[in-house]
């Protein structure tokens, strides 16, 4: 009797391996997978292609890792610098731009450092800096964090001139949100991810529009010539599709609370 | 047929953390009178016992059976002072040891029955061993040594805790055993029950055979002053 | 706390409309980690029976690994068997990384040590009742190991069930080997940490209360077997 039933779950255990159809895995940024739109392009792959996409939800940092070392067959980020790199070594076979979104600055409603007034995005965190506000930082080397980075840099505020007020959380977007509405603190976020996330608080959209808070994204094949067990061909067709006036028409149209969300810019 | 006596030791002792628990002890046993190993607390009855069936270290000294000492043991069952029950019922524990050794399980359970009623637990046979009464058990773990048919039963104090009516149950059953052709090899401290079932007794004292020799001499003309003295129940030291 | 309430009711809803998204994850959750308990089992119980019977030169240090293991940090079990399966790492061909097989081979990595502990302790104790009567005997090693896991497999139910809760309610190390990929890899657990990352504490919070729903009927239906087990036997 017991026997029987320890067989049993052994066998079902062990036959998940059995899939039908094309499955191939792709690295994707916690922020693209906040938008949601993951989910409704992939059903539409798995209809058009059947090819069954398996999203890894990672940090930039992290999936440019996954492909370096061949664990997924493309990645999906937007990070150039990082990108480009990881064409030149030969990683990835080329870098295709997809679509872009745009960054935006949240805060607490009261607006203690009067971002509403900012009229540039290094005119926004120097007014940060100024009032010493609280501030979150993602911290965990996402293409998200990279940009706030390099928007620091770019306000002339070096990283040494960071205070008490700077507060880096080390965590993906959703869990930095919650923890800037636990502190009535300010926060650099995808439109995306803010327009979705749940747990609001007296958080608010203080400032956007920018161009420099535009956020490409591109689409990387990983080089089955590093590792040769990946699936080039699947990942061809993928690309195929996301550049398709097919994918044009859904990325275009998506939407949340009635806000467009990405501009679709592949070539 | 395998043939177990003479049994001879020679000079046999074993020590516990380098205090000697019995001997040297030199003996000679042969086979079907029953032994009864008899002496105050603590003069080694249960040591001797265990060293004779193996169970305890040999330090110093011979045991010699008639055929070679591993098969003699697969012909040897051991009754505990304080039976230890396996956690299964009744049935499932006199079968254990034939199961053990390959019998096929039909036939374990056909001949665990037989002994079941035998020792007069058929009314229990599917009760966890660990529920019976103090004289129960120790049947029950009588008829588990006897299933295996041995030529040698070893007996520590099995009445040591029981009534008089479950102690005449056992004996009885001992005699049954004994007329079968099991030598039985037991301590008591009942004298009135080494009288009845010893043929030959081994009067041990201070880890030493101090006097031996067939029962009705021993009882009748002890001699030594000592086992005088210990049959009369005074103290001996 | 209204977090709280509209998570039971969400859990309540999410439970009688047995909504296929939570079916799925919950059968995941359950596949896995009874998969991983049942081969755990495998290795730690006669692992646990020959630490009881057999003195070897090791047999204390191999018990106090065993018990140092316990409290294996499953985020360490993650990354290292992550770094082994990785395709640049040395099993890297079997292409386990991000499958439920990777998952389960983790949760087993976690749950062998503290199966083993406690089936051990309890061995240990019957073997000690049992060891003189097994000696006269003549009862091979093989038996001895046996005899002891069929008379206390009570216990060892109850070592088995600490490792499946356990098991099912990880989320370190499963998260990194399985990645959490929606309609493969997702569990109850990473979903959980999903919608926390999301915000959306009453969903989490309902799946959370799922989650032990589910412990909690495990353990009885576990129980409620092997006590007409019992029932049949004596
Ligand atoms: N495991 C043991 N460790 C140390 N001493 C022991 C052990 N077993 C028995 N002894 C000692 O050996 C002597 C003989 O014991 P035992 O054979 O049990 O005597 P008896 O059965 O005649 O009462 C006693 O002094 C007892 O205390
Ligand atoms: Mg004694």
């Amino acid at each position: 009797m017991i026997k029987r039933l320890l067989a049993g779950v052994l066998v079902a255990g062990l036959a998940t391996a059995a899939h039908a159809g094309d499955v191939m895995k792709m690295a994707v940024t916690t922020s693209f997978h906040n938008s949601g739109l993951a989910e409704v392009l992939l059903p539409e792959i798995k209809a058009d292609l059947d090819l069954e996409v398996q999203l890894l939800v990672v940090g930039t940092g992290q999936a440019l890792k996954l492909g370096r070392a061949g664990d997924v067959d493309a990645i999906l980020v937007h990070s150039k610098a990082a990108e480009e790199a990881f064409v030149a070594e030969g990683f990835g076979t080329h870098r295709r731009e997809i679509m872009y979104n745009d960054f935006v600055f949240i805060g607490p409603k009261d607006d203690p450092a009067d971002l509403g007034a900012a009229t540039t995005a290094s005119d926004a965190l120097q007014k940060i800096a100024g009032a010493k506000a609280v501030f979150v930082s993602r911290g965990d080397d996402s293409g998200t964090h990279k940009k706030e980075l390099s928007l620091w840099r770019a306000a002339g505020i070096a990283e040494d001139g960071f205070g008490d007020w700077y507060k880096s959380v080390g965590a993906g977007m959703g869990a930095a949100l919650n923890t800037a509405s636990g502190i009535h603190g300010y926060i650099l976020s995808d439109r995306a991810s803010w327009l979705n996330f749940g747990n609001k608080g007296d958080l608010a959209l203080l400032f956007a529009g920018d161009p420099v808070l535009f956020n490409q994204y591109a689409y990387l094949p990983v080089n089955p010539e590093k590792h040769g067990h990946v699936k080039a061909g699947l990942a061809e067709k993928l690309e195929g599709w996301l550049v398709s006036d097919r994918a044009k028409a859904l990325i275009n149209g998506y939407m949340i609370d009635g806000e467009t969300l990405f501009v679709f810019n592949a070539e | 047929m395998t043939e177990l006596f003479p049994l001879k030791v020679r000079g046999a002792a074993t020590a516990r953390r380098g205090k000697m628990l019995v001997g040297p002890v030199d003996l000679d046993l042969c086979g079907q009178k029953a032994c009864v190993v008899i002496g105050p607390n603590g003069s080694g009855k249960t040591s001797l016992l265990r060293l004779l069936h193996g169970a305890a270290r040999l330090h110093r000294g011979t045991i010699t059976w008639a055929c070679p000492t591993d098969e003699a043991r697969h012909h040897q069952s051991f009754v505990f002072q304080r039976p230890v029950m396996l956690r299964r019922s009744v049935l499932d524990n006199i079968a254990y040891p034939l199961l053990v050794h390959g019998v096929k399980k039909p036939a374990a359970l056909d001949a665990a029955r037989d002994w079941a009623g035998r020792v007069g637990l058929t009314e229990m046979l599917r009760r966890p061993a660990t529920v019976l009464s103090g004289g129960e058990q120790q049947k029950l773990a009588l008829a588990r040594a006897l299933v295996t048919r041995p030529k040698v039963l070893f007996l520590d104090e099995p009445c040591a805790a029981l009534d008089g009516r479950a102690m005449r149950e056992i004996e009885a059953i001992l005699t049954d055993a004994k007329t079968a052709g099991t030598k039985l090899i037991m301590t008591t401290h009942d004298m009135g029950q080494a009288r009845r079932l010893a043929d030959e007794v081994v009067f041990l004292l201070g880890g030493l055979v101090h006097e031996t020799g067939p029962a009705t001499t021993f009882f009748d003309h002890p001699e030594t002053p000592e086992a005088r003295a210990f049959l009369n129940g005074d103290i001996v030291e | 706390m209204t977090d709280l309430w509209s998570g039971l009711a969400q859990a309540f809803w999410l439970v009688v409309t047995l909504d296929a998204e939570l079916v799925e994850i919950s059968a995941r959750s359950l596949q896995v980690s009874l998969t991983a308990l049942v081969i755990a089992s495998l290795i730690a119980m006669p692992l646990a029976a020959l630490l009881a019977v057999r003195r070897f030169r090791w047999r204390r240090g191999v018990i106090a690994i065993l018990n140092a293991l316990m409290g294996l940090p499953p985020v360490v079990v993650g990354l290292v068997v992550y770094v082994m399966l990785s395709r640049s790492g040395p099993l890297g061909v079997l292409g386990l990384l991000f499958t439920p097989a990777a998952m389960i081979i983790a949760q087993i990595i976690i749950v062998v040590p503290l199966i083993a502990s406690i089936a051990h302790q309890s061995l240990r104790d019957l073997w000690q009742e049992y060891h003189d009567l097994l000696i006269s005997m003549n009862v091979s090693q093989w038996q001895k190991m046996k005899t002891l896991l069929w008379d206390a497999r009570r216990a060892l139910l109850t070592a088995s069930l600490a490792g499946f809760g356990r098991a099912i309610g990880e989320v370190g190390a499963i998260m990194i080997v399985g990645g959490n990929i929606d309609h493969a890899t997702r569990v109850l657990t990473t979903a959980i940490a999903l919608e926390t990352g999301k915000g959306d504490f009453a969903l989490a919070l309902a799946l959370g209360f799922v989650l032990i729903g589910l412990a909690i009927a495990v353990n009885l239906a576990i129980h409620w077997l092997s006590r007409t087990e019992r029932e049949g036997r004596w």
